[in-house]
């Protein structure tokens, strides 16, 4: 049987799920929109059901693009994901509204089981639902009380599927053309006389509210606080961020570690070759920089689902919403731009939130202007390299000073870019809040397990099949070059060093230079200076832009092979003086103050990172964004990179 | 006298007169506020904007300008 979970948000759909499902669940994809379907099965009796979770709505008529996959599911009997069945989640701490939304799912003369979710947070609220009244009102539903958030009432639920019957009454039929003037009109009185016939059932079915302050209210006093409100927020944030920093660095640098050690031993026990070679620099490395990634991701889904769950992210949008909005924001983007400073790939997909269609694409399309960590080590070895580390006005370190402003130059341009989009994008939807706050919660372990879990994976089969792809390309093109050009440049730099009499290593070093300046990449590098001339660059830097297309990172490491120095990974000393040393063919320096400065600009604002392109195609599901993405931002950076150059120099 | 729900200061009872006709109506109504409805304005964003509003039970936030389409008779306090 096919099993349609419905139900309002807030209501603890998404842990009914989990708690039938377990981890029993995939993700598909409902055609034609950006809603994630999540499938999972359940068994009763031997009999294996197909659950379907649909996104949490307040009626069956849509009020965002997400919610019309309910909308077309359900008024559709010709629907290839028409239910046999239906389970609809009732907040029994707030029938009254909910109750519509069931009475609709009821009038569509689906087998239907009605769970009464959560009625510990009702019996806090003092309120008393009635199961008898309840079902005289809806004589043909299977009725079961739960609470889901503490593993109670599975049995019971699955007991009720195993109880479903065919109905035969007349079936409700939901106004169709929901767009339609008359047919809103009729959907107001349809919704009026649904709350008439509610409200008349209402006293023979829960007792009256007696206690009216409950204690969330005393808690959002604080929380949402011009002062205090902002003040905790604050200190939340520093929090996550100091683990997504600093700790997750650790398990970081232990992957980079491995990775590195299992290219090693693998280059070791194999045989020499093209195939070694292939695994040892494209595939391993390639898989290392998408595992890199998780400790961060899961990280900040793990504090991101703990918000989500005790009911505090919603106060967050409460108190962002007024600022955001004269930038075409909402006060749901504040948690994906924030998250864009760890990475923009989480970021981009917690943006999922945000219903309204026109906020969420001016949030996934600024956001990775947020400087990511990814830019830090290009960052940290430019700035090195052309700021003198001095004092301003006796007490600022300049070089931090730099550093600072290179992090509020791309916020400044998110923000600016955001108000720019807002007059290109269209959208007949006019943007709206109207966000229920639910009571606060303690979080479920299970939903979080649950949520990190499928993050991840989503990010390590989605963005990870790019990102191991572009560095097997990459692999490829730094490998080969026409003909025998690199073997012999490679023989002959190898001879020449030899006979200058320097060490194994260090001729190893220049003979991966000279190979990879005449590799295909090396020859793309040469290609492409005439362009990134006017910003400063040569075709050595023109390497690396490239290669650093994989991620932003790989920048240094292309430096240290194409300078031959060891790349040791922290300090770049060796780099950074040959570097300073490097000079153009009339003898002045390559890497000025004018050239340095440029090259920073120009990593504040150009689109390096594939793994974010896949990203925002996966979750805008075209390539349309994504392009005008990587055209927006290549664009910024080429023109305020040549800017910056003109003017420092 | 009818006025603006966006216009209630903290703390007041209201009843729901009447609802501006838009698209948006039928979204307010299915979030709970039809007319003849019991709301209590519980507190503002720092900013004034958004508000939230206690719909029998439930704590809903709404922008002043979703605010603005609600008519809203003030309730005397029996307190």
């Amino acid at each position: 049987m096919k099993i349609a979970l419905l139900g309002n948000p807030n209501t603890g759909k998404s842990t009914v799920f989990n708690l039938l499902t377990g981890m029993r669940q995939h993700v598909a994809n409902f055609p034609g929109v950006t809603v994630d379907k999540k499938v999972g099965k359940c068994k009763v009796n031997d009999q294996e059901h197909e659950l379907i979770d649909f996104p949490g709505t307040y009626s069956i008529y849509p009020r965002s693009k997400d919610e019309e996959v309910v909308y077309h599911s359900l008024c559709d009997t010709e629907s290839a994901n028409y239910p046999d069945a239906a389970i609809v989640v009732v907040d029994a701490s707030n029938l009254e509204r909910n109750l519509l939304f069931f009475s609709q799912i009821y009038d569509l003369q689906l087998p239907v089981v009605l769970v009464l979710n959560m009625t510990d947070v009702a019996k806090k609220k003092q309120k008393v639902c009635r199961v008898e009244g309840l079902q005289k009102v809806f004589p043909e539903a299977i009725i079961v009380e739960a609470n889901a958030r503490v593993g109670i009432g599975k049995e019971r639920i699955l007991n009720a599927i195993s109880m479903l019957d065919k109905r035969e009454g007349h079936r409700f039929q939901p106004e169709t053309n929901v767009a339609e003037v008359d047919a809103i009109s009729r959907q107001e009185n349809e919704t009026e006389e649904r709350f008439k016939r509610i409200a008349s059932h209402l006293p023979s079915i829960e007792s009256p509210i007696i206690k009216k302050d409950s204690g969330s209210t005393k808690l959002d006093r604080i929380l949402v606080h011009p002062v205090w409100g902002y003040a905790i927020f604050a200190v939340i944030l520093l929090i996550i961020f100091q683990f997504i920093f600093a700790f997750a660095a650790i398990p970081m640098d232990l992957i980079d570690g491995s990775f590195a050690d299992l290219s090693d031993w693998i280059a070791s026990v194999m045989p020499e070759g093209v195939l070694t070679n292939l695994i040892t620099q494209g595939i391993v490395p390639g898989i290392g920089g998408v595992v890199i990634f998780i400790p961060q991701i899961a990280l900040l889904f793990f504090f991101l689902a703990i918000l989500e769950e005790t009911g505090y992210l919603s106060r967050v949008v409460f108190i962002m919403d007024r600022l955001m909005r004269p930038l075409g924001l909402n006060g749901k983007s504040v948690v994906p731009l924030l998250s864009s400073v760890a990475c923009a790939i989480p970021g981009i997909m917690s943006a999922r939130t945000i219903s309204d269609w026109k906020e969420r694409m001016i949030t996934i399309m600024v956001a990775p202007l947020m400087s990511c960590s990814a830019r830090i080590p290009v960052y940290t070895l430019l700035i090195a390299l052309v700021i003198p580390n001095e004092r301003l006005f006796g007490f600022m370190n300049l070089q931090g000073l730099v550093l600072f402003g290179l992090y509020a130059l791309g916020t400044l341009s998110a923000l600016a870019i955001a108000i720019i989009l807002k007059w290109f994008i269209k959208t007949k939807e006019k943007g709206f809040l109207m966000l229920e706050m639910p009571s606060y919660k303690v979080p479920s372990p299970r939903n979080i397990v649950i949520v990190v879990w499928e993050k991840v994976r989503l990010f390590v089969w989605d963005a990870g099949k790019i990102i191991l792809a572009i560095s097997i390309v990459l692999w490829a093109l730094a490998s080969y070059g026409p003909g025998n050009r690199m073997q012999e440049a490679g023989n002959k730099a190898h001879r020449m060093y030899a006979e200058q009499g320097y060490s194994e290593a260090e001729i190893n070093q220049h003979v991966a230079s000279v190979e990879l300046e005449n590799s295909y990449i090396g020859i793309m590098g040469k290609t492409i200076e005439p362009v990134i001339k006017p910003m400063g660059y040569d075709w050595k830097i023109g390497i690396s832009l490239i290669t650093s297309f994989a991620a932003r990172e790989v920048f240094v490491g292309s430096m240290a092979t194409i300078y031959a120095v060891q790349d040791d990974g922290e300090l770049n000393r060796p780099l950074i003086e040959k570097m300073r040393a490097e000079k153009r063919s009339d003898g002045t320096p390559v890497y000025t103050l004018a050239a340095g400065a440029s090259l920073m600009v120009f990593y504040v604002f150009a689109m390096q990172c594939m793994a974010t392109l896949a990203v925002v195609k996966r979750e805008t599901k075209s390539w349309k964004w994504p392009l005008i993405q990587m055209g927006y931002m290549g664009a910024l950076a080429y023109f305020a990179a040549w800017a910056t150059f003109i003017l420092l120099s | 006298m009818a006025q603006h729900l966006s216009k209630i200061s903290n703390g007041e009872t209201v009843i729901v007169r009447q609802i501006e006709e838009s698209s948006l109506k039928v979204k307010l109504m299915e979030m709970g506020i039809v007319e003849g409805k019991e709301l209590r304005v519980l507190y503002r964003a720092p900013l004034g904007d958004p508000i939230a509003i206690d719909v029998s039970g439930y704590v809903l936030s709404l922008r002043n300008d979703e605010a603005n389409r609600v008519q809203v008779d003030l309730k005397p306090n029996l307190a």
